[in-house]
């Protein structure tokens, strides 16, 4: 394997109950890049994100075959105790926001005390730091103590992005994180991990065509479960080789 | 024909909002009835003496015509949080349990259960106190914290109590843990938490409001229970010094005596009392626990 690939996802299948999610899925991922998953509503893009950091595990009536090498390690196997540590390598940002039930300042906070970091100083640092870097930290500075919840959806958003960035993930996992924003937040996501990109490696799932066109390195494009064309945003966009994945391109399946 | 058909509809629809109007009247009025008409029962004896004293003297003496209803009010009062220091725990844990570590098909499985428990009626749960309770209370418990116990108690009471509000309360917290949104401990566990941090430090956190009017909902169910409770809590008046000993809680008084004495002077006018008091605790308890969720939902 090149050192060029962050995530290498191989034969993965996934059933939740007798229904089979995904089907054999084979997909490598380029590391400080943005990577993109496309498809139609339903296909299983949720699930394969899911499935990176071994959220699956929670639900007992799903099942994974298959392997995922990160940096080369099959996470699938690591033993359940040490998952956390797995997941501390990637940062999730999902469909809404949701926010823990706290203030401000303890969503930051709250992956660094679980892992044992709790001098007051260290943690007032840190919440700057990510803060700024979400580009939240001018309309929140002065409230942090104020329940998370208070914030607009937008706001609430890049405060998932900050608290995801400040466990120092490696990878940013992000489930259609602009479709319940208003354009002008929308916009500042993007461009947040267009900047991002230097330092980690993005997945994003998204509807949004355009978007998919405007921040695009890599292309993973899904349809039913299954993995029917990937490769680079030239590629895919410019010259789809797959019947299927050209009909997406036209809009024929929204 | 048709046209008979049209305007016999349309008077059925009024018909129909007519009845439906008029239920609601009657459940709404039916609290302020209530409530109303035990006052006025009650009055004779608020005339007579002030509520406060009522409420606060030890002096139970019908046939002096003293009515203090400290030592029911005191009764009432221990058994019903007994009962839910035992319920609540047991309920947060099992719910937790359920919601989060089990797979769906066992919480399906589990609903009817839990239905059937709180349908069954109390006197079959005095029943089983009085054959199980008692004795465990009187010969294994008392020794156990050196004391002695005729096995009719507190904390008899309180068991058996904690037992029949268990299906009660558990279902509304099943309820309340299922509607919070898996993304949520999604969210926590991405950011390295264990299953088990999550919930301590995010779901029951999420859920507060919910457990709060729960076992706010429990506790008014638990104090106006009668007959179970009756069964095995001695029914002695006085004010109990210890879980060990007999108590006689507010509605063990009402049923134990409503139309036995009533020839005794104001007597009846104090079990009415009691009664509003009852009434009222219930009511405000309700309320609270409902305002509690809605106060709280806001902060978190
Ligand atoms: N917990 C679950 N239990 C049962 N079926 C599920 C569960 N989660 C997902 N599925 C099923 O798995 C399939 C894939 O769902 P997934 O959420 O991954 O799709 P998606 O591509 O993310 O769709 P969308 O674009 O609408 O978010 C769907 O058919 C869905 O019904
Ligand atoms: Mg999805």
């Amino acid at each position: 394997m090149d050192n060029q690939t962050k995530i290498h996802i191989k034969n993965l299948n996934l059933h939740i109950g007798k229904q089979q999610i995904l089907k054999d899925i084979n997909v490598q991922i380029p590391k400080n890049k943005i990577t993109v998953i496309l498809g139609p509503s339903g296909c299983g893009k949720t699930t394969l994100l899911k499935s990176l950091n071994r959220l699956t595990d929670i639900y007992p009536d799903i099942k994974v075959e298959g392997s995922i090498e990160i940096d080369g390690q099959d996470i699938l196997k690591v033993k359940k105790r040490d998952v956390t540590d797995i997941r501390k390598k990637m940062g999730l940002l999902s469909q809404r926001p949701y926010p823990l039930p706290m203030s401000i300042y303890k969503n930051i906070t709250y992956g660094l005390k679980i892992s044992g970091r709790r001098r007051k100083r260290f943690l007032n640092k840190r919440v700057e730091h990510y803060l700024k870097q979400a580009s939240l930290w001018d309309e929140v500075k002065d409230r942090l103590k104020d329940p998370a919840s208070a914030l607009s959806i937008g706001q609430q958003q890049r405060l998932c992005l900050a608290r995801g960035l400040a466990v120092d993930p490696e990878i940013i996992l992000a489930d259609e994180p602009t479709s319940a924003l208003d354009p002008v937040s929308s916009q500042a996501i993007e461009e947040k991990f267009v900047e991002l990109k230097e330092r980690y490696t993005i997945v994003m799932v998204t509807h949004v065509l355009r978007q998919a066109r405007r921040i695009a390195d890599h292309v993973v494009f899904m349809y039913l479960g299954e993995v029917v064309e990937q490769g680079s945003a030239e590629e895919v966009f410019g010259n789809p080789k797959e019947e299927r994945t050209k009909a997406y391109l036209r809009g024929a399946f929204n | 024909m048709k046209r008979f058909f049209k305007i016999n509809r349309k008077i059925r629809n009024t018909f129909h909002k007519r009845w439906m109007l008029l239920s609601l009247i009657v459940v709404i009025a039916m609290p302020i009835v209530l409530g109303v008409g035990l006052y006025l029962k009650s009055a004779m004896l608020l005339e007579q003496t002030s509520l406060i004293k009522l409420l606060f003297s030890k002096e139970w003496k019908p046939m002096q015509g003293l009515f203090g209803l400290w030592p029911f009010i005191v009764s009432s009062l221990w058994v019903t949080i007994l009962a839910l220091l035992i319920a609540g725990p047991i309920c947060l844990l099992a719910a937790i349990y359920m919601t989060q570590y089990t797979k769906k098909y066992f919480l399906r499985m589990m609903h009817p259960v839990i239905d059937i428990l709180a349908g069954i009626p109390s006197v079959v749960y005095g029943v089983w106190g009085v054959i199980f309770v008692v004795p465990l209370v009187s010969n294994h418990l008392a020794p156990f914290f050196n004391t002695q116990s005729s096995g009719y108690s507190i904390l008899t009471g309180a068991i058996v109590l904690a037992v029949m509000i268990i299906p009660f309360i558990l279902n509304i917290l099943i309820e309340v843990f299922r509607n919070i949104p898996d993304q949520l401990t999604e969210a926590s566990l991405s950011l390295g938490a264990t299953h088990w941090e999550t919930v301590k430090h995010v779901l029951v956190r999420k859920a507060f409001p919910g457990i709060v009017s729960a076992f706010g909902l429990g506790i008014s169910r638990a104090f106006g229970e009668t007959i179970a409770v009756l069964m095995v809590v001695g029914n002695v008046t006085q004010i109990p010094k210890g879980i060990f000993q007999p108590g006689y809680p507010l509605p063990a008084l009402i049923a134990n005596n409503y139309g036995e004495m009533l020839s005794i002077p104001l007597y009846d006018s104090a079990l009415m009392l009691s009664a509003l008091v009852l009434f009222v605790v219930v009511l405000l308890f309700n309320f609270a626990s409902r305002m509690a969720i809605i106060k709280l939902e806001r902060h978190t």
